[in-house]
């Protein structure tokens, strides 16, 4: 498992690699002569010229490329021209709201995602599996934006039982009941989509598995039903399951940027909205660069997770 | 065989009258509802320039934020005054063609590049599919927002920015077709042929890849919508004056306490046109792939259901049937019969089966696939699925109890503690993730109130008992660490684990070496011997049966058409499709006989002619066979079979 764990951190190595190539491009597409941008349309020429030499952007796109990774390496991912910090400042700061917010809907929508899927499986045709799916399709199709705004109404405005926006109360505010509850909304309006589509996907996983020989095995044997599905199918269902709940932790942190902007939500979506608005270029390559890593961090312990469960990858 | 197979191998060949597609897909009510609802809005956007409607534009700062259903106004106006069913409806429009645009953009380069990865494989394919990974790895949305930071706020640029992120989706499902296609016979026929790859390309790969683009455009065209709204909604889409659902949702979200249906109303648009896709999108993957239908396989049921005239369970029947059963036999069956039922066809899978065994006996069941041997004994237990198998009557006698009368937790008790079950593939019947000590020791607990440890140190003794080296060692071991015969002796340790009377191990040596088989027989043998169990042994080879076998049961098309001592039956076969079953088996020792193998097929079990099943392939069947139910009659007190005219002249009277 440790030979297993060396390999793949060194086989993520590249992809983060690729990941900078990929930032580096997008951002060296944006038109017009960042000189020119810096000191407006009358500069000079001479004065244009030496301000590129003086960013380095007379060199090649190669050069360029390196001694920003070489920046990046040092911890130094440029400065953000409104807020006038460090960007690595600002986007770790923000990025550890979004954690909070998207591993709480991570959570809700294994576990949800999963006892819905089972419980459909397991109720075939009867009347659970009809809502479940009727739920599951409504999960996959509905806006999640909207559908924040329609908790919001209902129970901010109408009910008043949970806040409407922000992280924590502006008075008296701060402590850990103070962010759950405030928690409560975005991370469930974050969570329905993924719930849905763990919930499809279990379903039919476990459909898949309960037909197999070894589970025809297990009743042969006298084992009890209700171990049969939650022993032996469940833990073959969740083999299937495990890389779709890793695709779906994408689908969350990405789906973040909705549901901070709708609940004002001070983490790093929010921030790459209103950096793309004021034009900070430093500030969302630095935020795309750090989410995207993580992720990719996210996707290796699901594989680790996956090869825990099943002994058959690890020989 | 199992029992799913002979249910799909029919199932296959039903699909013969399919309805036509268009037929099906209406069948499929919730794709139908959802195509019709996309058609009603697609035919309102089509109108909505028509429509006497306000310009979506027009501002009216006096009317300013009106509920629905105000004069005018029939949806309300937004904080502009500008009319929201105008808006809406163009809003629509602009969402629709957004989203059928970045779908189209994302399928044409997506399916390019994959098809030319397939296609080409070696460096090109490493390179382009590297470069998709590496798109992969970014979460979904992001990759978008960066694009969209670059290339500066717009409408157009949202639609780029969603299509390049859906480009991975349609480069690796395409590529994995082409794959799979570049390796066929007729690419490579028409590359023989002189073809040049882009007309190869363009005529051979694209129509045969054409479905799978369908299906993945079908399953994104939702997701694109969304997402485009989503960028809208966020200020980075459409900008002022134009207008999609995602940028009146995004403006009206400011007014959501003081207004709220001017957000509202747009998202319910924006759901129902992606619910609407969905629901269709559902529909026309399940009509292009029928494997991937989501639900489509039923769950077998935990017991196979049983469905007997009530003669047959009346407690005086069960008395009859336990009277006649042959003094103590372990096990008698009373004209079992089981069907599979697939749409309006019956599959008479067993058809009045009738057997016991004595104590300490081993019985073979001899048949080709698909005569129902597997299915005889799935159904002792009731472990035939349901749907689409059923027991629809007969007894199964263990020790007299009646198991076809028991209720799932009766039936429990009996699996595996009176009768226990070796099956074929130890492969794929052992559980593949848990540990071979670990499912003995789980027999075992499902049956004694033991702790886990002694029944863990009862494994290791059993696993020891079928002679497997270091079995302390190898309990920890999980069923893919061993080889075929080994997993074969763990499912056999697997049965002994509660001393059961009756052991039926359904064709335990088919998937292994011949070596390896010989030694599993040996091994069957002896602890028959050893543990006074009695055996149910199914098989295709006589070969296997005159080694282990003491009686014999020959099943054909559902029916058993001989059954006797092993001896008896293989050196005087007295019914004809037993004669030529022998004659199969090749023989040590004579090299020169010719092995003969049996003209024609066996019939469907669906439609069985009445008479001799085997008439059809019978070198001696006359008119007779052809007419009517034929009995099992006696060719001497063990010895009966099912024919009007029984081979070697031996008894057996004419019906």
């Amino acid at each position: 498992m440790l030979a297993y764990t060396v390999k793949r951190l060194v086989l993520a190595v590249p992809v983060l690699l690729g990941l900078t190539v990929i930032v580096f491009l997008i951002m060296a597409m944006i038109p017009g002569d960042p000189a020119t941008a810096i000191l407006g349309s009358y500069a000079t020429p001479e004065n244009v010229e030496r301000l590129n030499r003086q960013l380095g952007l007379d060199r090649s796109l190669v050069e360029q490329y390196f001694v920003w990774l070489g920046n990046l390496l040092q911890g130094d991912f440029g400065r953000s021209y409104n807020l006038n910090r460090p960007v690595i400042d600002e986007v770790l700061e923000r990025f550890s709201a979004t954690l909070i917010l998207a591993g709480a809907s991570l959570l809700l929508c294994s576990i949800f995602g999963l006892i819905a899927g089972v419980v459909s499986a397991v109720r075939q045709y009867g009347w659970t599996d009809k809502i479940v799916t009727f739920f599951v399709l409504v999960g996959i199709s509905v806006p999640s934006f909207w559908l924040g705004l329609l908790l919001v109404l209902a129970f901010a405005v109408t009910w008043r039982l949970f806040p409407a926006s922000g992280m924590f109360a502006i008075y008296g505010g701060g402590d850990l009941p103070d962010l759950l509850h405030h928690l409560v909304l975005p991370a469930i309006t974050l969570a329905v989509v993924a719930t849905g589509v763990i919930a499809r996907l279990t379903r039919a996983a476990m459909l898949e598995v309960l037909r197999q020989d070894y589970i025809r095995t297990a009743r042969a044997k006298g084992v009890s039903e209700r171990r049969v599905i939650y022993r032996h199918a469940f833990k073959a269902a969740l083999v299937n399951v495990i890389p779709v709940i890793g695709v779906q932790a994408g689908f969350v942190l990405g789906g973040a940027v909705y549901i901070e902007t709708v609940f004002q939500w001070p983490g790093i979506g929010r921030m790459l909205v209103t950096a793309i608005s004021t034009r900070d270029l430093l500030l969302v390559q630095g935020g795309v660069l750090v989410v995207a890593a993580s992720y990719v961090l996210f996707n290796l312990l699901t594989d680790l997770l996956q090869h825990l469960v099943d002994p058959r990858l690890r020989s | 065989m199992t029992a799913a197979a002979t249910a799909t191998a029919p199932a296959a060949k039903a699909g013969s009258g399919r309805p036509s597609p268009l037929k099906l897909f209406l069948r499929n009510q919730l794709a139908a509802f959802g195509a019709g609802l996309l058609l009603v809005i697609i035919l309102l956007v089509i109108l909505t320039p028509f429509l006497p409607l306000q310009d979506p534009a027009a501002t009216d700062p006096a009317n300013r934020l009106l509920r629905p259903l105000a004069e005018g106004h029939l949806l309300g106006s937004d904080h502009l005054g500008r009319d929201i069913l105008s808006r809406l409806l163009w809003g629509t429009g602009v969402s629709l063609l957004v989203g059928l645009s970045a779908t189209s953009v994302a399928a044409l380069f997506g399916s390019s590049i994959g098809i030319l990865a397939g296609y080409f494989g070696g460096r090109a394919d490493t390179l382009l599919m590297r470069g998709i990974d590496m798109l992969m790895a970014f979460p979904y949305i992001l990759l978008a927002l960066a694009i969209v930071a670059a290339l500066g706020p717009g409408l157009l640029n949202a639609l780029f920015a969603i299509a390049i992120v859906n480009i991975p989706f349609f480069a690796r499902n395409i590529r994995g077709v082409t794959l799979g296609l570049a390796k066929r016979e007729f690419i490579d026929a028409a590359r023989l042929s002189g073809k040049s790859d882009l007309s190869i390309l363009l005529t051979e790969v694209l129509p045969n890849v054409l479905p799978v683009i369908v299906i993945t455009v079908s399953t994104t065209v939702g997701w694109m919508i969304l997402e485009t709204a989503g960028l809208s909604f966020l200020g980075l889409g459409a900008q002022p004056p134009d207008a999609d659902l995602g940028s009146m949702l995004g403006e009206g979200r400011k007014l959501l306490i003081t207004a709220p249906h001017v957000s509202v109303i747009p998202g319910v648009m924006i759901f129902l046109v992606v619910m609407s896709i969905n629901l269709l999108g559902d529909g026309i993957r399940d009509l292009l792939d029928p494997r991937l239908k989501s639900g489509a396989l039923a769950r077998p049921a935990p017991m196979t259901e049983v469905d007997r005239p009530s003669a047959q369970t009346a407690p005086s029947a069960q008395a009859v049937a336990a009277m006649s059963a042959k003094q103590g036999s372990v096990l008698a069956v009373h004209d079992l019969e089981t069907q599979f039922r697939i749409g309006s066809d019956v599959y008479k899978a067993v058809n009045r089966v009738s057997f016991d065994i004595r104590p300490n006996e081993c019985l073979g069941l001899v048949g080709e696939s698909g005569s129902g041997k597997s299915v005889t004994a799935l159904s002792l237990l009731g472990l035939v699925a349901t749907p689409p198998g059923r027991i629809v009557g007969g007894q199964v006698l263990l020790q007299g109890r009646d198991l076809l009368g028991l209720d799932a937790a009766g039936l429990r008790a009996v699996r595996g503690d009176g009768v226990a079950y070796i099956f074929q593939d130890p492969l794929t019947t052992l559980h593949p993730l848990f540990t071979i000590g670990d499912q003995i020791a789980e027999a075992i607990r499902s049956h004694k109130p033991v702790s886990y440890r002694e029944a863990w140190a009862s494994a290791v003794k059993l696993l020891d008992a079928v002679r497997i080296p270091n079995a302390a060692g190898r309990a920890s071991a999980y069923p893919h660490e061993l080889s075929g015969g080994m997993r074969q002796r763990v499912s056999i340790a697997m049965s002994l684990a509660n001393d059961p009377e009756l052991l039926i191990a359904d064709e335990p040596t088919t998937a292994l070496d011949v070596t390896v088989q010989a030694q599993v027989l040996k091994l069957l043998d002896q602890l028959r011997d050893d543990t006074d169990a009695s055996l149910l042994f199914i098989t295709h080879d006589f070969g296997v049966v005159s080694e282990v076998c003491h009686r014999v049961a020959v099943m054909y098309a559902g029916r058993i058409v001989e059954i006797g001592p092993t001896e008896e039956v293989l050196s005087a076969p007295a019914h004809p499709y037993t004669e030529r079953l022998i004659a199969c088996v090749p023989r040590l020792g004579e090299p020169g006989r010719r092995l003969e193998a049996i003209p024609g097929l066996p019939p469907a079990v669906n439609k069985l002619p009445p008479g001799c099943a085997f008439a059809e392939r019978c070198p001696h069947a006359e008119d007779a066979c052809r007419q009517g139910e034929i009995d099992l009659d006696a060719v001497n007190d063990a010895h009966q079979v099912r024919c009007i005219k029984p081979r070697n002249g031996q008894g057996g009277g004419a019906a």
